[in-house]
């Protein structure tokens, strides 16, 4: 118990002095979290729209790998992307290995199934005749995805979410792909794991208040968002 | 009504829906200014045909003429779904605002700001929601939120607009409410109108034509008087609620008046008929007149049967009575013929009813 407070104490002492390299590592997590969701969303979206509507053989299959993608095994993610971008990879010629962007690859494979998964989901929940009733008033297919995206805008800000707690909180595949490097690749997530290796304990859950708060910060914002347009 | 070229017009259309074949329609024809109410029991595919015409079905085989060019390739399916509206038994508004809603069409089109205000405002009138423009539309009641989709529908000045079942989800006050209105904005604004309903009231408010589908097929097309008063079979005389239908063999034909035997009794009729032919007859339960003596000596109908009440069931504005004749026939009278006559169970009474109230068509 005096260990926790001693830590809780060390936490708060390293937050108020705003010591550079916690500083460092936290927008380093911030911006690598950020981009990974950023490009899942990129991706994760468009592709769940199509599973949603379109229409040809093997779906339900894509739909099922999908589903079980949002449960991908973040040391999984790591030791493929590894295998990828090793000199000898497939992507190896990119050179990014132990790299924020090796990160920022990994996390979006993590969150791409997830986004894909409840936008796939969001859309499917939209009442079954809406899509033709959006076509009945004349919308090409364009148009018809963009409104049933935009009718669908609040269960996708929880895709947002998802996605960005899932990666944020994430420490194999940053830890495998990034090496943990530090003031290159040092994230909060695979800090905490090395202070608490160290016996840092303090440190560590400094570390993690800061993971906390920053998740819930996040959270917060986007749920403020979505409460917002939600009618009462 | 029906005079000129057709505004849409179908040919040999077939539809499949997961893997059966859910119409067949060989013709059908919408004029300028005709409001058509395709009626029919559930699942009959009235409303999978609103899709196919609305070019939202694929079709397996047929047709689509529009203003006598083919749907395909005559028009691309966006350009062609333009000059049609559709709504359906659900509002399925927007998460907008009314206004908002009622502009989507418009906004498809890329219309000017100014004449999609103009058009939404027109609209919101003619629909009595002026005063709704601002509210959200997960805000609003369920007559509010379908004068809303039509509103919508009828903001794009749609050449048909589609009605699958508009007023299905709504409480009789609201329904009669918008039946109005919409009665009044067709007439208006003389768009064609295709109309699909369970509703007799409805089809005979709003029809100029009546046509009755029976498992994916056209049965009977025609003016609505007709269709109620000379169903072409008993499917579609059972469903415009023709309650006395009897089959009976033909006893003889004399002069424009035949009788035939129904059960043990004899009923004259009004047309052709060929002895030993087997009929089914139907006689409309408004067209029964019950009387508490025998008519005969001061009446000119033809048909008087002896009989008691066996059941009385008030339904608001009319009541419907049962009788046993020897056969059941059931008659629909004013409520204040009720208290006249004092109808309750086991009352004998005699139920008449003219040779030209029986509509005939051959068995099979």
């Amino acid at each position: 118990m005096g260990l926790f407070i001693e830590g809780i104490s060390k936490a708060w002492s390293l937050i108020v002095s705003l010591d550079a390299e916690l500083l460092a590592v936290t927008l380093l997590s911030l911006k690598i979290s950020c981009s990974a969701t950023l490009a899942s969303l990129f991706i994760g979206i468009p592709a769940g729209v199509f599973l949603a509507l379109a229409d040809f053989p093997g779906r339900r299959f894509v739909i099922s790998l999908v589903n079980t993608g949002m449960g991908l095994p973040p040391v999984v993610v790591g030791l493929f992307v590894t295998l990828f971008l090793w000199r000898n990879g497939p992507l190896g010629f990119l050179e990014i290995l132990y790299t924020p962007a090796a990160m920022i690859l990994a996390q979006a494979v993590i969150a791409t199934p997830i986004v894909t998964g409840i936008t796939v989901a969001s859309i499917q929940n939209l009442p079954a005749n809406l899509k033709l009733q959006v076509q009945a008033l004349g919308a090409t297919r364009l148009q018809t995805v963009w409104i049933l995206v935009r009718e669908a805008r609040l269960p996708l800000l929880a895709a947002v979410m998802a996605g960005f707690g899932g990666v944020i909180s994430e420490v194999g595949a940053s830890i495998m792909v990034g090496g943990n490097i530090m003031g290159q690749t040092r994230v909060l997530t695979t800090a905490t794991v090395m202070e608490t290796g160290k016996g840092n304990f303090d440190v560590a859950i400094a570390l993690s208040l800061i993971l906390l708060v920053l998740a819930f910060s996040v959270n917060y914002l986007l749920t403020v968002i979505q409460q917002r347009e939600r009618p009462r | 009504m029906n005079s000129g070229e057709p505004l849409l017009e179908v040919r040999n259309l077939n539809v499949c829906r997961g893997g059966s074949k859910v119409l067949q329609i060989p013709s059908f024809a919408l004029h300028r200014n005709e409001t058509v109410a395709l009626i029919g029991p559930n699942g009959t595919g009235k409303s999978s045909f609103l899709l196919a015409l609305a070019g939202l079905l694929p079709l397996k085989t047929g047709e689509i003429f529009f203003m006598q060019k083919a749907v395909v390739p005559g028009f691309s399916s966006t350009e062609y779904r333009r000059n049609l509206a559709m709504v359906f038994q659900e509002p399925l508004l927007f998460d907008t605002s009314v206004a908002d809603n009622v502009a989507v069409g418009l906004r498809l089109r890329h219309l000017g700001r100014r004449e999609i205000d103009e058009r939404v405002k027109s609209c919101l009138d003619r629909f009595r929601i002026a005063h709704l423009a601002d509210r959200s539309a997960r805000k609003l009641s369920g007559g509010e939120s379908q004068r809303t989709s039509l509103a919508r529908a009828f903001a794009t000045n749609p050449e048909i607009i589609l009605l699958d079942e508009p007023f299905v989800a709504l409480d009789p006050p609201a329904r009669q409410a918008l039946s109005d209105d919409l009665e009044r904005v067709l007439r208006e604004s003389g768009t064609a109108a295709i109309l699909t309903t369970h509703d007799q009231v409805d089809a005979l408010r709003l029809a100029d034509r009546m046509v009755v589908m029976q498992q994916g097929s056209i049965v009977q097309s025609g003016t609505p008087l007709a269709v109620n008063n000379q169903p072409v079979n008993e499917f579609v005389a059972t469903f415009v609620g023709m309650e006395n239908i009897f089959t009976g063999i033909v006893k003889k034909a004399d002069n424009g008046l035949f009788s035939v035997a129904v059960f043990d009794r004899t009923m004259e009729i009004m047309g052709d008929g060929a002895p030993s032919e087997s009929v089914v007859i139907c006689i409309r339960p408004e067209h029964v007149v019950i009387s508490l003596t025998n008519p005969e000596s001061t009446t000119s109908v033809r048909n008087i049967f002896s009989g008691t009440v066996s059941k009385v069931v008030q339904l608001g504005l009319f009541t419907k009575i049962y009788l046993d004749c020897g056969f059941s026939l059931v008659a629909s009278i004013t409520n204040q013929s009720l208290d006249t006559l004092e109808l309750k169970p086991g009352r004998p009474v005699f139920a008449s009813f003219k040779a030209t109230a029986v509509h005939v068509f051959r068995k099979g």
